[in-house]
């Protein structure tokens, strides 16, 4: 799928929804795609019947539909955030080992995520803090990282101290080396390529402000996508 | 040789202290709610249990462990809004965790089932749950080896059985059953229904009756603890 070639400037931030509208748009048509707990969720409620989107659930199906509301909940049928869902035609069901197959196979066009820690070569960390007294749980987090074939994270840009979450190098222990292809912020949407952090667009903030306020090297819109 | 059983105790009977034991079930769905329960009456202690989760609640998993006889839990997300139960323990040093990706958990298990004494797989390469582990770069990509994981016992959780132990399930109530049930030397599965040889067509059976050793019939059960 061809980058969008727009170099704008919006005047707002997005929010939460905006931003799950935008990636929802982005999914080329016929994708097999993963949408990670919490806000990558999201992204469902935007995605087109004509997208013809094919959502996996690794804890084994192919064709999820919505949330199952009143008589639909089925205890049978439930998502990786433990959500009971719906079946869509042409769903199929298969055990973990498999679901996980179809994930580290490569198999799988897009997996969305959520992070603590992006760096500029595509690092993920978003599966543990690192601190002591935590209790560690990583899930399916590692393999989504590394088995998708784009990667795209949804996060706000900032810590609530105003500290970028795009960074040099990450902090927090890695969920995956590099898996990292795009980043979807509330001011900015960020392609990560061999060449560098490219700067697709921005939001409420202009490119100078931007590369002032992120440690990390960014390409302008002007420069051009592919 | 396959046993038809009539009560979930009996199911458990033969499970002793220090075995590892592989429940399976992912949140509620293909929870073997009553078999776990069988196993908390039973009394075997010193337990390994491998499951995706450490316990929800103060049911099922919850409660084997919030009653001691968990020495060990192999799992990949045992941190969640209501596992209190496991957390205090973890805490308080009482029961050993290994953490490991929930892909690698699947394959480990299937690997066992399959007779497959490692592999390297990408998930992980990198980042913490590898360190010490043997890795390996092919045609320049990372990888890290896993063993197989194996269990003494397997309680399981399918729709409906045949005599002969031929296996469906439901939706995704799937989940781990089929790997463990050929993981473990024990397969120990509670369906809803069981029928007649021939009742189940074979193109649908998703687990083959050679993976299960005894078949229990819990045709009412009860709502899981929740997930």
């Amino acid at each position: 799928m061809s980058e969008k070639a727009v170099n704008t400037t919006v005047s707002e931030k997005l929010d939460r929804n905006s931003l799950a509208e935008l990636v929802a748009g982005d999914i080329a048509p016929g994708s097999f795609v993963n949408l990670g707990i919490g806000q990558p969720t999201l992204v469902s409620n935007y995605l087109k019947p004509e997208q013809h989107v094919t959502l996996h659930t690794e804890n084994g199906m192919l064709g999820m539909g919505p949330e199952a509301r009143g008589e639909e909940i089925d205890g049978d049928l439930i998502n990786a955030g433990k959500i009971p869902v719906t079946e869509l035609p042409g769903a199929s069901y298969f055990h973990h080992a498999d679901s996980f197959a179809i994930m580290r196979g490569g198999h799988l066009d897009v997996c969305v995520l959520g992070a603590f820690q992006v760096s500029a070569t595509g690092d993920l960390a978003n599966w543990h803090t690192g601190a002591p007294d935590a209790i560690p749980a990583v899930g399916g987090a590692m393999d989504l990282a590394t088995g998708a074939k784009d990667v795209y994270v949804m996060m706000s840009l900032f810590t609530r101290e105003g500290v970028s979450k795009l960074v040099a190098e990450c902090s927090y222990p890695l969920t995956g080396v590099g898996c990292v292809t795009r980043v979807y912020t509330n001011e900015a949407v960020f392609l990560l390529k061999e060449d560098g952090v490219h700067v697709r667009e921005t939001y409420g903030i202009s490119f100078e402000e931007l590369a002032a306020k992120v440690d990390v090297p960014l390409i302008g819109p002007s420069a051009g996508t592919d | 040789m396959l046993n038809i059983l009539q009560d979930v105790d009996e199911a458990v009977a033969p499970i002793y202290d220090g075995a590892t034991v592989m429940i399976g079930g992912f949140g509620k769905a293909g929870q073997p709610v009553e078999l776990i329960e069988a196993l908390l009456r039973q009394g075997a202690t010193d337990l390994t249990v491998v499951n995706n989760n450490a316990g929800n609640g103060e049911e099922g998993l919850a409660a084997l462990i919030g009653a001691g006889r968990v020495r060990k839990i192999v799992c990949s997300f045992p941190r969640q809004s209501d596992s209190q139960i496991f957390d205090a323990k973890f805490r308080a040093g009482e029961i050993e965790l290994e953490l490991v990706p929930q892909g690698n958990l699947a394959e480990r298990i299937r690997a066992a089932g399959a007779g497959i004494g490692g592999f390297f797989t990408p998930t992980a390469y990198g980042t913490p749950l590898a360190e010490g582990k043997e890795t390996r770069v092919i045609d320049g990509r990372g990888y890290v080896f896993e063993t197989p994981l194996h269990a003494d016992f397997a309680l399981v959780k399918a729709l409906k059985a045949d005599k002969a132990g031929n296996l469906i399930y439901r939706k995704t109530a799937r989940n781990f059953g089929p790997i463990m049930a050929a993981a473990a030397k024990n397969a120990i599965v509670q369906v809803r229904q069981i029928v007649e040889v021939g009742g189940i067509d074979p193109e649908t059976v998703v687990t083959p009756g050679i993976y299960v050793n005894s078949l229990v019939q819990v045709s009412r059960e009860k709502e899981p603890a929740a997930a």
